[in-house]
């Protein structure tokens, strides 16, 4: 294999592998905040409960995110060298502040959450919390800018030398499709907490485990999978919209759309012959267009607009954009569902609802990965859209050989670190959460 | 001087800063992890040297991951040259610094394992304070780059003598942070393996800061007329004096602070002898990468200034209220 592929393949297992767990810290964090409200205003003990226990989850899953996270920030140098020395006037800056601005808030008062119950008065305590919430999503916001940067990039200059130069610093941040992917990342993550929190709840409460604690966890779940999922919905459409205004050719991608025309067809699932420049599958006629601002009869560029060697790979762009819509759907349908037997009373005793919950918590997980599969992988063959390719942004020094044992040294570590996560996590999830004191079952 | 100097040179100074902040700071948590297997006896001892840097080692770790965020943002011919060169030593870096972050929350949930994941945590933490000196030694003693920037070396060509030297006292310094610590945290038997600990390593110390200087002043020509080169092994030694006789007279406190300002003049003294350069050109001078030919642009180092300026203070302010939620010695309830 050649060095391009190989580090390649290296950013998109690390990352892939990395994501993970940043998407349940931001959950997370919020479901803490909200406990932690809750236990302040109510003084009820079950929230404390609900909190440190939840807490303890999150000490996992940070610690794994903040170890993987470390290769990322290393990787534009180690893997990328020449994309850094082209974009060190913009990238390098996002990723300085991120550090400056979100990640030390987030990693210095996390450890007030884990380790200051007993030593700091429950003010001080909430306000840790709302501050690792806070810091988490800041830290999402400057990822998801330096991200966006490379998909519409704007307030920059080229030199004759052909660097990149910063003109305009809020350009750059606010770029065309910065706040739109930072609501639809920041809700992916609010909907993977919500079904994670929702999922291990029911688990107790169909077991007959940790009574009211469950219950109440149980019911600030499914609250928030009701709602994350609809809000995920306007987020997402207003994304589309943005890729398909800005990277036209991603949006013809994800749609399988080849012929710039008037009435363009969404397809519910299909299949995309690139040979044959030809998509197969059940589509509503019409409907992209629809979509796109509500006229069945608008116009929609197509694949063809541009050279073919432009293309990203068009099948894979197409199938992980409709197993994230799809999965999204679902989601939204299931936490409907969950919110009415909450109304009518059958949440905790809807024995096969309760059942159905735990397995979903990987679901949301699989629309994530697939969405920035979709985002990605549309983007190439452009390391930055439209101004640099993916080639010309490897490192030149390092040999495929020296790439492939890194690879290997990620996959060997990541997949030990994945099966201790997974037997952890059951651990402190089997462990369950504080015992209620006698009495109050 | 124009804008666009005055702004390199400050950018070279909030690097240093931010570095120095690092080895500081995650220095004494990396030397705490290290010292486990010689300080931690019983299973409660190990509890307890963990708890002491639980609450703030991840804080500590982004010093560094804002130090390199901001050599991308100021010097990106640096960050490129350094981290792509110097490829295999930097996945070494990586993979000790994932084990010895996830060893210590695995440690807590993994009994049955714990011992595996107390050698993990030490030899990951020893490792990284390790590989730490070594590539700080070999941008500041200087590698073969080539007329495109690139590094021209091999692996190997990292493991010369001087940049081990730096190595090795980067080591020892942080070794010593690390029992400097325990002795502040702990009580008792523990404190008292903890004292013994830092006395050895004080004896080290003086060994490996002394032949770091030596080799420091014979390496580079210019470093005699060089005030903040002397300024820096005065701190060293006054450092380890004052750490000398703190130790004999037990006291807890102020060892932390002495061993802290004798790594501080280590540090001091590579800084005066790499300015203005990032990474030294061994092969010829005139291709090394300098705060001058590798910056981004005036408007970029502006805003960043800003940033830093404006954020780094703030930063310090959380992390000091933060440090003293946890003052004194270290609980067995700390934990969650």
């Amino acid at each position: 294999m050649d060095a391009l592929l190989l580090a390649r393949l290296q950013f998109a297992f690390t990352i892939g592998f990395h994501i993970l767990f940043p998407m349940m810290t931001l959950g997370t964090a919020g479901v803490i905040l909200l406990s932690e409200t809750l236990h302040l205003v109510k003084k009820d003990d079950v929230y404390r409960r609900i909190t440190d226990y939840l807490v303890r989850l999150l000490a996992l899953i940070f610690v794994v995110g903040a170890a993987t996270g470390i290769v990322m920030e290393f990787s534009f140098g180690t893997n990328w060298s020449s994309y850094a020395r082209t974009v060190g006037d913009i990238f390098g800056p996002l990723l300085a502040a991120e550090g400056i601005m979100a990640f030390f808030l987030e990693s210095v008062f996390i450890g007030v959450l884990l380790f200051g119950r007993n030593r700091v008065s429950p003010r001080v305590y909430w306000v840790s919390a709302l501050l690792v919430f806070i810091g988490g999503h800041l830290s999402a916001f400057w990822i998801v800018v330096a991200n966006s940067w490379m998909q519409t990039p704007a307030g920059y200059e080229i030199t004759a030398g052909g660097k990149i130069l910063l003109v305009d610093f809020s350009e750059a941040v606010f770029n065309p499709s910065t706040m739109v992917r930072l609501v639809h990342t920041i809700m992916a993550s609010w909907v993977t907490s919500a079904i994670m929190v929702s999922g291990i709840a029911a688990y107790y409460v169909r077991k007959g485990l940790h009574g009211e604690t469950a219950r109440t966890m149980l019911k600030m779940g499914i609250l928030l999978f009701a709602a994350t999922p609809l809000l995920q919905l306007g987020a997402a459409h207003a994304h589309a919209i943005q890729v398909i205004d800005t990277q036209p050719v991603k949006a013809a991608a994800m749609e399988g759309h080849f012929q710039t025309t008037r009435g363009a067809d969404i397809y519910v699932f299909g299949y995309v012959d690139e040979a044959a420049e030809k998509t197969y599958g059940l589509f509503l006629p019409g409907g992209l267009s629809f979509l796109y601002n509500f006229d069945f009869n608008s116009e929609i560029k197509g694949l063809k607009e541009v050279e073919k060697d432009q293309w990203p790979p068009v099948n894979l762009v197409f199938q992980s954009y409709h197993i994230m819509v799809t999965l999204g759907m679902a989601f939204i349908g299931v936490g409907l569902l969950g919110a009415l037997l909450l109304w009518t009373g059958r949440l905790y005793t809807t024995k096969w609802f309760l059942w159905i919950l735990p397995f979903l918590i990987p679901l949301p997980h699989v629309a994530h990965e697939t969405g920035w599969i979709t985002a990605e992988v549309g983007r190439q063959p452009w390391i930055i859209y439209g101004l640099m390719k993916t080639a010309a942004g490897a490192s030149v020094v390092v040999s495929a050989g020296e790439l492939a044992s890194s690879l290997m040294m990620f996959i060997l570590v990541y997949v030990l670190l994945f099966v201790m996560f997974l037997m952890l996590f059951l651990k402190i999830v089997k462990k369950g959460p504080e015992p209620a004191p006698e009495g109050r079952a | 001087m124009d804008n666009l100097q005055a702004l390199q040179i400050l950018w070279f100074v909030l690097i240093f800063g931010l570095l120095l902040g690092y080895a500081l700071l995650d220095g004494f948590d990396l030397g705490v992890a290290s010292l486990l297997p010689f300080l931690g006896r019983k299973k409660e001892d190990k509890d307890l040297l963990v708890a002491s840097i639980g609450p703030v080692w991840d804080g500590n770790e982004v010093w560094l991951v804002t130090g390199g965020g901001a050599l991308f943002a100021a010097f990106p011919h640096a960050y490129a040259t350094a981290f792509s060169g110097f490829y295999l030593a930097m996945m070494l870096v990586l993979l000790a610094l994932i084990f010895r972050a996830v060893s210590m929350e695995f440690r807590a949930h993994d009994p049955a394992r714990a011992g595996l994941w107390e050698k993990t945590l030490a030899g990951g933490s020893a490792l990284a304070a390790l590989l730490f000196g070594v590539a700080l030694g070999n941008v500041v003693y200087g590698v073969p780059i080539s007329g495109r920037m690139e590094y021209d070396g091999s692996f190997f060509t990292l493991l010369r003598p001087v940049p081990l030297v730096f190595g090795a006292a980067g080591l020892a310094a942080v070794l010593l942070q690390g029992a400097s610590w325990a002795v502040r945290k702990t009580e008792g038997a523990l404190q008292e393996r903890a004292f013994r600990a830092a006395k050895i390593l004080l004896g080290i110390n003086a060994a490996t800061a002394a032949v770091y200087f030596s080799v420091m002043a014979g390496a580079f020509d210019g470093l005699s007329g060089n005030m903040l080169f002397h300024a820096a092994w005065l701190m060293t030694l006054a450092g380890l004096a004052g750490l000398f006789f703190s130790l004999r007279k037990k006291n807890d406190r102020a060892p932390f602070w002495e061993s802290s300002f004798a790594f501080a003049g280590l540090f001091l003294a590579a800084g005066a002898a790499q300015f203005p350069n990032l990474i030294r050109a061994s092969n010829n001078p005139n291709l090394s990468l300098t705060i001058y030919n590798s910056s981004t642009g005036l408007y970029t180092l502006q805003v960043m200034a800003v940033i830093a300026l404006v954020g780094l203070p703030i930063v310090i302010g959380y992390t000091i209220f933060v440090y003293r939620l946890f003052k004194g010695k270290v609980r067995s309830d700390d934990h969650y």
